[in-house]
């Protein structure tokens, strides 16, 4: 589908060519899209790196050494190491039973996966608060266990899993939708189980949408800040993540250090990013589902 | 897919989609088996990595100070100062984490679960709240330390941009048109809060009649162009944004800004008349009871009250509650102004806290937001 959009969109400019519709009109489109770009997104990138190098590589790398910096890229690598694959075996099950079978509440099911894209990261942070709270639901229950939610480790994961929900699932959705059920009926017909066919049909045909999701996913784990800051309870080297932690640096006047940090999230942007084009560039056409992002 | 459909009349027996990619050899279960055993190791791999990192942190005998905003630098060196004399006195060593922020927000984290063994915030009508929503610790806390259990006091005073160009001397030069006061939310803020009741102060003394008090505040909000949820976040659009021309702000906080961006930059202006402000302290006794760290943690509050914390929190700009022991050319830099305290002229927190930012308090009927 997105392959007939290209082409079309080839042959609309090539009639616009060919129509001599302006050089300058294109000139001055191209120049607008590119200083755009240039003013609200490279621009701020590169000061941040700016920034972040002011005092040399020295200042840079000695902003690492801060057992609180540390504490703060760990939990961050934790968190997601914990969301991700999480979201992963998720984002699987919900693409599959949506697109491979009928079920009532199905169309329910796909508006519920796109809820953490439309609610605010603040009541995505609040929900956990409201549930896990000492004065949540199940606050008295978990303190009688001694168990901590919320301002702890598992208060981060959940907020993380909720905000990053969407990002598999849809990522898989339209894919699967487009392949069809041929696929896992022919595998069945010949006997194999539903394990197998999975394994040997499903997974193969995905692959690379599920990269691709799980790459967004991943961006989106490591950069969240609102959800995260709202079951945090911002304790210095146990539970500030690094889009945390560069705010405080920020508030405490160390701005070379809160702009190094932020220069490392910003990298790991960026090597996403990287990866992303490097995927479409090469799977464009079996990523075709996913384009919408 | 047409592919194996073709491939079907050469290879009838498997189609092409059961068969090993690359070997070309028909689908067996061994291979499967060894799958769900490789992902079965990947996702044990993760856990172990998770479960490591969090225990390791569950070892030695660790103090969690919930703070206020603007007490960073000072607890940076309480903490350090204080985990020496206690590993001197008792051979254990002792880790004391931080977390700070607007003083209501943080009162409000303890009370939803925030497992803090010592509570340092602005105003005790933040701690009372964790008493009587929470529990956490006794209704009459605050007369387990000496002096309210304020080790340190502070009061409100202005900070202007270098030549003080719009000539701010005083509260009522606040009010006029084209003046941008940063001051943050009283609703989230400690600091923000005292800030009100020094303004309040001053109005009571110049009008002494309340709608003319109430005309004076409402003035004063609207040269207001935003609202901080803490006084940290105030002083960093004052100083780092260049908002505003000047900001009402805890002295301790004016003085760092001196030490951070220069004197060169800004210039204190001291009012007439302000607010003497109590930041309390308290051991929030049912955490500390449940992991058993109530010595450490009354043993740290008490370090703030010695000769050595006294001294730490004059170095810090706070207002020493025994000068007579702390460094005299300390105690001298503190400017001297009339202050006007909490109890006598607002009847307490108790009464001040509902009376004021309760909801619908003078703050919500005066404060109107730029649409």
């Amino acid at each position: 589908m997105a392959m007939s959009d290209t082409d079309d969109w080839r042959a609309a400019a090539a009639t616009a060519g060919a129509t001599g519709e302006g050089f300058a009109a294109r000139a001055v489109l191209i120049a607008l899209a590119l200083g755009f770009l240039a003013l609200f997104l490279v621009l701020p990138l590169v000061a941040v790196f700016a920034e972040a190098f002011r005092n040399g590589v020295g200042a840079w790398w000695a902003a690492f050494q801060d057992p609180d910096g540390l504490a703060a890229i760990r939990l961050t690598l934790i968190v997601t190491a914990i969301a991700v694959p999480a979201n992963l075996v998720f984002g699987i099950a919900a693409a599959w039973a949506i697109t491979k079978f009928r079920f009532p509440g199905k169309s329910l099911l796909i508006t519920l996966i796109d809820l953490p894209f439309s609610v605010s990261p603040v009541v995505s942070g609040l929900v956990w608060v409201l549930l896990f709270g000492a004065q949540g639901l199940l606050g008295p229950f978990l303190k009688a266990n001694g168990l901590q939610i919320i301002f702890a480790v598992p208060g981060l994961v959940l907020a993380t899993i909720f905000v990053t929900f969407p990002f598999v699932a849809r990522e898989l959705i339209p894919l699967m939708e487009e392949q069809g059920t041929a696929d896992e009926e022919a595998a069945m017909t010949l006997g194999a189980s539903g394990l197998t066919t999975f394994v040997r049909v499903t997974l193969p045909n995905i692959k690379w949408g599920l990269l691709y999701g799980v790459l967004l996913c991943n961006a989106r784990a490591m950069g969240e800040f609102g959800a995260v800051s709202v079951v945090s309870g911002h304790v210095r080297g146990l539970t500030n993540t690094m889009p945390l932690h560069v705010e405080i640096l920020y508030n405490e006047y160390e701005f070379v250090a809160a702009f190094a940090m932020a220069s490392l999230l910003a990298a790991l942007a960026l090597v996403t990013l990287v990866l992303k084009t490097f995927l479409e560039w090469r799977y464009g056409g079996h990523l075709a589902g996913g384009r919408g992002h | 897919m047409s592919a194996a459909s073709s491939n079907l009349d050469s290879v009838p027996a498997v189609p092409s989609a059961f068969r090993e990619p690359r070997t070309g050899r028909a689908l067996g279960r061994p291979p499967l088996w060894r799958r769900v055993v490789d992902w079965a190791l990947i996702g044990a791999a993760f856990a172990v990595v998770a479960g490591v990192a969090v225990q390791a942190r569950a070892q030695s005998t660790t103090l969690l100070n919930v703070s206020y905003d603007p007490t960073r630098e000072l607890y940076k060196d309480v903490n350090a100062a204080f985990a020496a004399e206690w590993k001197a006195k008792t051979g254990a060593s002792l880790t004391i984490r931080a977390s700070h922020g607007g003083s209501g927000k943080q009162a409000r984290s303890v009370i939803d679960g925030l497992d803090a063994d010592v509570v340092t915030l602005a105003l005790s009508a933040d701690i009372d709240a964790i008493a009587r929503e929470a529990k956490l610790l006794p209704a009459e806390w605050q007369k387990r330390l000496p002096n309210n259990s304020a080790p340190y006091a502070s009061t409100i005073v202005f900070l202007v941009r270098k030549g003080n160009p719009k000539a701010i001397k005083d509260w009522d030069d606040l009010v006029k048109p084209g003046i941008g006061v940063i001051t943050p939310n009283p609703k989230t803020s400690g600091g923000a809060r005292w800030n009100y009741l020094a303004a309040w102060a001053y109005a009571q003394q110049k009008y002494g009649d309340e709608a003319k008090v109430r005309d004076y505040i409402t003035a004063l909000f609207k040269n207001v162009p935003v609202l901080d949820t803490g006084a940290r976040g105030a002083t960093t659009s004052f100083a780092q944004r260049n908002l505003g021309d000047v900001l009402l702000a805890w002295e301790n906080e004016a003085f760092l800004v001196f030490d951070e961006f220069g004197a060169d930059k800004f210039e204190i202006v001291v009012p007439s008349i302000s607010i003497l402000a109590e930041p309390p302290v308290a051991v929030v006794d049912v955490n500390v009871d449940r992991k058993g760290t109530r010595q450490a943690a009354e043993a740290y509050l008490q370090f703030l009250y010695s000769d050595k914390g006294q001294q730490i929190a004059a170095k810090h700009h706070y207002r020493p509650s025994r000068p007579e022991v702390v460094a005299k050319d300390l105690v001298d830099a503190f400017p001297k102004l009339k202050l006007v305290t909490i109890d006598r002229d607002f009847g307490g927190w108790a009464k001040a806290q509902p009376e004021h930012f309760g909801d619908g308090g003078t703050f919500d009927q005066l404060y109107k937001p730029k649409s």
